[in-house]
């Protein structure tokens, strides 16, 4: 079974089609980026795919489920990072787990051993009652992966998780996210960075609602023939025909 | 054009600001370039005159900022990183509001922001709340503008923002300081450093270093190599691990390494080769900016 798989997904907005029959589909354990531009479609894509947003029309399933009829069962079996920083920054670090952890219907012992773990990965044990809001912006980010996989879902959706974070922090974040990968959790990503864009094992780009490219980086730079998926993105985005719009 | 001598601010136990220092000269684009909660913000409301420091001074336009605000502040054009234009008017009505706050007219000023307007005039009558990314981000530069100010002060204009959307805003930049006009502009993203004349590197409210994009390269101290093969994940762990490398960082589809003095690159490649890597390359490469922060970052780390 696919992860994600999605047939001709559409969605207007009176007469703006924002997402425009997309297709395409996520294999289990792969991490797939989605790009473009501000305003291409993507989030309003990235809401269908999760539950939060009906499509106009076309077929979606995520994790096997019905993005129509079964949207509650997708939101048990998935974790979602959104861009802007989500946990409870009055809560410690302790408490955002046990609220975490309780939200997705984890057992107390279970919560235990998963915060243990978490402590351990993030060297966080000094900072376990430590209130969020305190924490530096790299570790609130890496926290913030961290609750968003607490209940091991199947899939894990970020939204621009890498934002102005320093480039060291950056990088061990990506770590994280091979890791996920490594142990089975699908990983759909969006971000502005190109160089991580090379970091997926496919990428999308989307212009004006529609994927315009789906490919491995290194077929969609052959193809272009260019050196950089900035080259790639510059190249695909500049289509665009409504940008400003 | 600007001038900062130690300056310093705490908020509480955090030290924002640590005895920072530089000047900016007539007509140039300083970058300040560094990741969120480094303190770019701090220092941008202290050289508009929103705040004032706990030690050292500021001149801006031969004025001091604590002395002098009041008169400053007519000369100077502020873009906050959050965007702060009225969503509830429209793109004329925003544009009208300042010029008229700044005892000026759209009209008398039109020369100034004729170029980035144009983009916008289609939808002048369109709310600022309505809009695209990129059109709030040239109201709001129009708005900065509208009152002709000496030096413009840019916190963050192109932070998530899209590759294509930046590389316009940053052609915008360029035309302005043709124009003359001074420019004070942060951005985490590294590679837009070679967009300014001169960048400050900046964390943890100190300014690690301060120099011309090439100077900034030229001044990173030991050989880097690049290193690619067919499975970046373990390609990077066995890096990491591997006895004579330093650091080891993904860069796109390549792995940043410095090394030690027992490194050669015909052991690593047969190292790696017995680790079943495919199509391994290893190959000297120039430093850009963000390897000269990340090796930066690690010596601040470790005094």
């Amino acid at each position: 079974m696919k992860a994600i798989e999605v047939r001709a997904l559409t969605k207007r907005f009176g007469d703006f089609t924002a997402v425009n029959a997309i297709n395409f589909e996520v294999a289990q354990g792969e991490i797939f980026g989605f790009l473009g531009a501000n305003g291409a479609g993507k989030t309003t894509a990235m809401k269908m795919l999760i539950g939060l947003s009906r499509p106009t029309s076309g077929e979606a399933t995520v994790a096997g489920f019905d993005v129509y009829r079964q949207t509650e069962q997708i939101k048990r079996n998935i974790g979602y990072m959104s861009q802007k920083f989500s946990l409870y920054e009055d809560l410690t670090v302790w408490e955002n787990i046990r609220f975490f952890g309780g939200i997705y219907g984890l057992s107390a012992a279970k919560i235990r051993k998963k915060a243990v773990a978490l402590f351990e990965r993030l060297s966080l044990h000094q900072e376990a009652n430590a209130l969020v809001g305190s924490l530096p912006l790299g570790w609130k980010q890496k926290l913030s992966f961290s609750l968003a996989i607490l209940h091991d879902p199947k899939i894990v959706f970020l939204d621009e998780p890498t934002g102005g974070v320093d480039p060291i922090t950056r990088r061990q974040f990506w770590d994280m996210i091979y890791e996920a990968a490594d142990r089975g959790i699908t990983v759909f990503v969006t971000t502005h960075y190109m160089d991580e864009a090379e970091y997926c094992n496919r990428v999308s780009i989307m212009v004006d609602g529609r994927i315009d490219a789906l490919d491995t980086p290194k077929s969609l730079k052959n193809h272009f023939r260019v050196e950089t998926m900035d080259d790639v993105f510059l190249r695909l985005a500049r289509n665009s025909q409504f940008k400003e719009a | 054009m600007i001038r900062v001598n130690q300056v310093s601010k705490r908020y509480g136990a955090i030290e924002a600001l640590r005895q920072v220092s530089f000047e900016v000269n007539p007509g140039e684009i300083f970058g300040l370039i560094g990741p969120d909660g480094a303190g770019k913000t701090t220092l941008f409301r202290i050289l508009t005159t929103l705040l004032l420091p706990d030690e050292g001074t500021a001149r801006v336009n031969g004025r001091d900022v604590v002395a002098n605000y009041k008169a400053l502040r007519a000369e100077i054009g502020y873009m906050p990183g959050r965007f702060s234009l009225y969503q509830d008017l429209t793109i004329a009505e925003n544009l009208a509001f300042f010029a008229t706050i700044f005892g000026t007219t759209i009209e008398a000023n039109y020369e100034n922001i004729r170029p980035i307007y144009e983009q916008l005039a289609p939808f002048k009558d369109r709310r600022a709340g309505k809009l695209s990314g990129g059109m709030k981000q040239k109201l709001a530069l129009c708005c900065a503008l509208i009152h002709s100010p000496e030096v413009l002060f840019l916190d963050e204009p192109t932070t998530g923002v899209d590759p294509v959307s930046r590389k316009e805003f940053w052609d915008i930049l360029a035309m302005l300081k043709q124009k003359g006009m001074t420019i004070l502009v942060s951005t985490p993203y590294m590679d837009e450093a070679t967009r300014c004349n001169r960048v400050g590197l900046i964390q943890n409210g100190e300014l690690l270093q301060i120099d011309t994009p090439a100077g900034i390269v030229s001044r990173f101290d030991q050989p880097l190599w690049a290193v690619t093969s067919d499975e970046m994940y373990r390609l990077i762990q066995d890096l990491r691990t591997h006895p004579t490398i330093k650091t080891a960082y993904a860069f796109g589809d390549t792995v940043h390494i410095t090394v030690k003095h027992s490194f050669y690159p015909e052991d690593l490649f047969a190292d790696l080769g017995a680790k079943n890597h495919q199509n391994i390359e290893i190959f000297p490469i120039t430093p850009t900016i963000e390897d000269c922060f990340i090796g930066l970052m690690e010596t601040q780390k470790t005094p």
